[in-house]
């Protein structure tokens, strides 16, 4: 079960969606989380639904999956949107004991929850629809401009998709050692949670050591393969822009055209 | 006239711990005065207990350790040299005991890759190299995969792959079984087998099972960082006391054999496998009858 663990949860399909170049989808959705928080009215949003709506659909990616992603925040929702209804000075509609709720107060309520929702739905398509790795390389090229000042992107890429690799190995070995101690007496699961911490640190100690040692382990593996940094090094699979990746550019225009134009025209 | 792919001349190797203040605190030798010469297309097998120096052997052919005395060349290049450093590392592939540690991308097909890529092949030809190197492992059915939901013997078949794809003229296995289950271990073996027998390329066998080393066209036996024995697998494994001095048992058929000739039975030394003792044993009887029960 552990090895299915894969960070920002892919859900493996063929759509135009998954086969977009992972560089226009990191615009896409840094595109649309800036018109999210630029462009306020209620226009603005029936025109993001509509965006969303599409891309969702196109995606073929199952909505409850997306409306997992909002679960984790749930909570947050709940907590950003009575404090903005009670405590929004304004026009009161109605008040008991000492709550006061407003007008401007209910209409906070209702733009914060739309944006949180719409923050996440619009990010959650980009890592459903894409690969770590894909990710992990369209930041290397996306951000490639980034060299000239000496922001080492490739390293940091690599850095990301050995840690990708890694995880569900070091979670594997985390619960080898916790049934190692669990059989010699080790309680994980009793006590408060200052026990609970303590018991950990028995855990946390051979777990560094072995990824130290894995670590060691890794690097003379990667310079026998001849690894030395970025320079001068091809890839295997080279990003490049193709024709529905240029359409995509296009309607991403379009979107921000018709957003700008309502904001013009103050629908 | 250099014909040997690799050839170490009296080879001194010393771990050098240092304290806290960056003062060398002990140093332990790991090899002293090793010689070795290997001629391409050989399968050579180095054999030994733990601590006997053989890993540390193994990265001196590679570069990945310099020699403290001595030199090591590889294919003409003194290891010494750093400015051609990756080209031994080019031609003295390498494969690890750990087949997690070594695994780097998390497609398998990424992973063949990575060498290629590294050296600055162009896209085209990584494809095909991947494509070739998976093939003669037999893992090209499972390029798409996830290396985390191979068995242990496929992961270290993907390693081989992976540095069968730099297109090496000679593969160093450093204890490539050590982790896996039988099964597992008899798959890797015979990759490696195969790409000396198919292909030509030199291998070099780090191990401590005697099982895998029969095959191979001549054995050493290393000792406490010194070789001390050399020979033919079937050379080797006459010297059945003397293995067993070194912390090393012969495979249960030729002890089997030892023991029987000790016994009084008129064997031949170093028998390798089951068929051969049977042979001989049919001889004994005279040979006559054809009774196998």
């Amino acid at each position: 079960m552990l090895k299915d663990i894969t960070l920002g949860q892919y859900y493996p399909g063929d759509s135009i969606i998954h086969r977009l170049d992972p560089r226009v989808k990191l615009l896409g959705t840094l595109v649309f989380l800036i018109t999210l928080f630029v462009f306020g009215s209620p226009g603005a949003y029936v025109l993001a639904s509509i965006a969303l709506g599409v891309v969702i659909s196109v995606s073929t990616v199952p909505f409850r999956y997306m409306v997992k992603g909002l679960r984790a925040i749930f909570l947050l929702m709940v907590i950003t949107a009575l404090f903005n209804l009670f405590l929004t000075p304004g026009t009161i509609l109605f008040s008991f004991w000492r709550f006061r709720i407003t007008e401007e107060g209910l209409r906070m309520a209702i733009h914060m929850i739309f944006r949180l929702s719409y923050l996440i739905l619009g990010s959650s398509i980009m890592t459903l629809t894409t690969t770590p790795n894909q990710l992990t390389d369209g930041l290397e090229t996306g951000l490639g401009f980034l060299k000239k000042i000496h922001v080492p992107v490739h390293e940091v890429s690599m850095m990301m998709s050995i840690a990708l690799r890694f995880i569900p190995i070091l979670m594997d070995e985390t619960s080898k050692i916790m049934r190692a101690q669990e059989a010699r007496g080790a309680n994980f699961s009793e006590g408060g949670i200052i026990r609970r911490a303590k018991a950990l640190v028995p855990l946390l100690v051979p777990l560094f050591i072995s990824a130290f040692r894995r670590a060691n382990d890794l690097a003379m593996a990667m310079e026998a393969r001849g690894y030395h940094g970025g320079e001068g090094r091809t890839r295997m699979k080279p990003l490049s822009y193709h024709r529905k990746d240029m359409v995509a550019f296009a309607v991403m225009a379009l979107y921000v055209l018709c957003q700008i134009g309502m904001k013009i025209l103050k629908l | 006239m250099q014909t040997e792919i690799v050839k170490g001349t009296d080879i001194t190797y010393e771990y050098v711990h240092y304290d806290e203040n960056g003062k060398v605190d002990f140093s332990e030798t790991a090899l002293r005065g090793v010689s070795l010469d290997v001629r391409p297309g050989q399968f050579i097998a180095i054999l030994g207990h733990n601590g006997s120096g053989k890993s540390t052997l193994a990265k001196q052919i590679n570069a990945l350790l310099l020699p403290s005395t001595g030199t090591m060349v590889v294919d003409g290049h003194d290891t010494k040299d750093a400015s051609k450093l990756w080209d031994i590392r080019q031609t003295a592939g390498m494969v690890f005991q750990n087949p997690d540690n070594q695994i780097i991308a998390s497609v398998v097909e990424e992973d063949v890759g990575f060498g290629p890529e590294n050296m600055g092949v162009p896209t085209k030809e990584i494809w095909h190299r991947v494509k070739r190197s998976l093939k003669a492992v037999g893992m090209w059915e499972k390029r798409g995969e996830s290396p985390n939901r191979l068995s242990g013997g496929q992961k270290q078949r993907v390693a081989i792959a992976g540095v069968m794809a730099m297109e090496p003229k000679c593969i160093i296995l450093d204890e490539p079984t050590a982790m896996l289950d039988p099964g597992g271990r008899k798959e890797v073996i015979d990759a490696a087998l195969e790409l000396n027998r198919e292909r030509g390329i030199t291998v070099i066998l780090i191990t401590h099972y005697m099982e895998e080393v029969i095959k191979a066209d001549r054995v050493l036996v290393m000792d406490r960082g010194k070789v001390v024995l050399t020979g033919t697998p079937r050379e080797v494994f006459s010297k059945v006391e003397l293995l067993r001095k070194y912390r090393l048992s012969v495979p249960q058929v030729t002890q089997l054999g030892f023991e029987l000739q000790k016994a009084g039975l008129d064997l031949p030394d170093g028998i390798l496998t089951i068929q051969e003792l049977v042979t001989e044993l049919k001889r004994l009887r005279g040979g006559s009858d054809g009774n196998q029960d």
